[in-house]
């Protein structure tokens, strides 16, 4: 028995949610007195995989075929499933990714397992794989039990500590033949959205709303995120107006999203907002109403106008620049 | 004729305080008002879309779930799809919920399954994959855009970090939705009007297992208090974050 580990990559790299991943994976392996074994799809150096080991892989599988450089859910839950089965794993772990949530349900219903998606503990193998994840949006917890024997688990990004526990990961080829209908669906090309640094990866977010008054105001929110290396996002309305692109919009309805550290800047935090970043591990509210509901999630909170308070930021940060 | 199946989640509108029982187990649904999940109203969007673009194309809603869901498959209906299935059964978790779906689609030659990328209380983003999977259906997840490209083709934008991934998708198909690939609609007063002739079946659950046993339901962990700054040092905020390792 094994735990398996599904060490997504893009372009050759691994995904910075796959070391959180690893670290669930690891301590539950650990629990159960096992090991953690990972599995990697697609072109990506040995060099790269080994640095699993830091977080307490013991060993990667690597299916390497050119035909699956390209994404392609069917023919990557075949390569996931044929690991677990070759290390009888008894649950196998994937970071809360695009690709990790396609590929896992898939997975799940391969090996008829309980799938547990955006896990936020530690699932307890000494009380019937008992875990709690979000539900309702952010609004609430939800706290089940496992009653298949082997469980699909989805670590939700940024809800489990990424701690290093330093072994050395071996790397092994995988022997794997896709079938044909693997491949109904194949990714053709990639369109970029902008050269910005992507919302759901972000480590820090700077999202602006109708306090803004306008679409022309946005470059100091733009110069804000660029200081801090963010990515921007938006509330809904301004993105309805089109003062900002669509996939900017973050909340319920639009892209759910946790980030290390999000700021709201002139956002009053209406509830279909705050379910879609409520999940942020620390979040800055700047407002000029002091009744706006975002300051009752926030850790770090200004109220006075933004016009005044933005620029005055934008200054000090680059004066911290300056100073380190 | 193509065929559509929709799937359609009953969830609480999304302006609802979520309440939960005091023994926690499950939501308080008094006062609460049910609605079609918003990313599976975008789906059912784009299968009518489909329709006015000339495709000769039948729709149907289907939810999981007790009678108290057939007023949001109603308004499925008023919405423009053409008849609605209720499997009566307590949606108990996402495979379970999948494999009636799945059941209910293997002898009836779908083309199509819309779906949303998630519903807003459980947020799983499982069934789809899995309805997938269990037709052996290929599966486009969290689309932005779709068309046909031919009768049995379909070309699919999907978003990844940083941008969109086009792909090419064989029917039949599972697309799960999102928002970019439909506008949602508000139904008018002839629909209302004809979705009360419209046929809404309900038929007994399929044989399944339950792949979970829910312990209980609970809030997230109370925020500390905020911090506050003057609005005239807000350098005060940045030298914060700063001594927190944050920026």
């Amino acid at each position: 028995m094994s735990i398996l580990l599904f060490a997504e990559s893009n372009q050759g790299t691994l995904n910075k949610n796959v070391f959180e991943a690893a670290t669930y994976g690891y301590d539950l392996a650990q629990s159960l007195g096992t090991d953690l074994v990972a599995v990697s799809v697609g072109q990506i150096e040995d060099a790269e995989l080994e640095k699993l080991g830091t977080y307490g892989v013991s060993k990667v599988l690597k299916v390497a075929d050119d035909k699956l450089n390209s994404f392609a859910n069917a023919a990557y839950a075949a390569a996931i499933t044929q690991a677990a089965k070759q290390v009888d794993a008894k649950a196998v772990v994937f970071a809360q990714t695009y690709d990790g949530r396609a590929v896992a349900p898939r997975v799940a219903a391969k090996l008829d397992a309980t799938p547990i998606a955006g896990a936020i503990t530690l699932a307890d193998a000494a009380n019937g794989f008992e875990t709690k994840r979000m539900a309702y949006s952010g609004k609430g917890v939800q706290d089940y039990k496992a009653t298949k024997d082997k469980l699909v688990i989805v670590v939700k990004a940024n809800g489990y500590k990424t701690e290093e526990h330093p072994t050395s990961a071996t790397v092994e080829a995988m022997d794997f033949k896709a079938g044909s209908k693997d491949f109904t669906a194949i990714a053709k090309e990639i369109i970029k959205a902008s050269e910005g640094i992507s919302l759901t990866e972000a480590d820090i977010v700077v999202s602006a709303g109708r306090g803004m008054k306008g679409p022309e105001n946005w470059g100091m929110i733009e110069e804000l995120a660029e200081l801090l290396g963010a990515a921007t996002a938006c509330s809904k309305p301004t993105a309805d107006m089109g003062w900002r692109p669509h996939h900017e919009h973050v909340g319920q309805t639009g892209i759910q999203i946790a980030p290390n550290l999000y700021f709201a800047i002139g956002i009053s935090g209406a509830i279909q907002h705050l379910a879609g970043v409520s999940s942020s591990k620390n979040i800055v509210v700047i407002n000029k109403d002091p009744e706006a509901p975002f300051f009752k999630i926030a850790d770090f909170g200004i109220v006075g106008d933004l016009f005044e308070v933005v620029p005055q930021m934008i200054e000090a940060i680059k004066a911290l620049k300056v100073a380190s | 004729m193509m065929k559509i199946l929709v799937c359609i989640s009953h969830v609480p509108d999304t302006t609802t305080k979520i309440q939960f029982e005091a023994d926690g187990s499950g939501l308080n649904k008094t006062g609460v008002t049910f609605v079609i999940n918003p990313y599976c109203e975008y789906g059912l969007s784009r299968a009518l879309g489909l329709r006015e673009e000339g495709k000769q194309v039948s729709i149907t809603a289907i939810c999981v779930g007790g009678p108290e869901v057939e007023p949001t498959l109603r308004k499925a209906l008023a919405i423009g799809a053409d008849d609605a299935v209720r499997i009566d059964a307590d949606a108990t978790d996402s495979a379970f919920v999948a494999k009636q779906i799945a059941n209910y689609a293997n002898s009836k030659e779908f083309d199509i399954i819309f779906t949303g990328k998630e519903s807003i209380d459980f947020n799983n983003s499982l069934v789809p994959g899995m309805i997938a999977e269990n037709l052996g259906f290929s599966f486009v997840s969290f689309a932005t855009k779709f068309e046909l490209t031919s009768d049995d083709t379909a070309t699919v934008q999907r978003e990844i970090p940083g941008g969109v991934e086009v792909i090419e998708a064989k029917l039949p198909t599972v697309i799960s939705c999102q928002k970019g690939i439909a506008e949602w609609r508000i139904p008018n007063m002839r629909g209302i009007m004809a979705a009360r002739k419209k046929p809404l079946s309900a038929i007994p659950a399929s044989d399944s297992d339950v792949y979970t046993e829910t312990v209980s339901f609970g809030y997230p962990p109370a925020k500390a208090e905020c911090q506050y700054f003057e609005p005239d040092n807000a350098g005060a905020l940045v030298t914060a974050l700063a001594d927190k390792g944050l920026i």
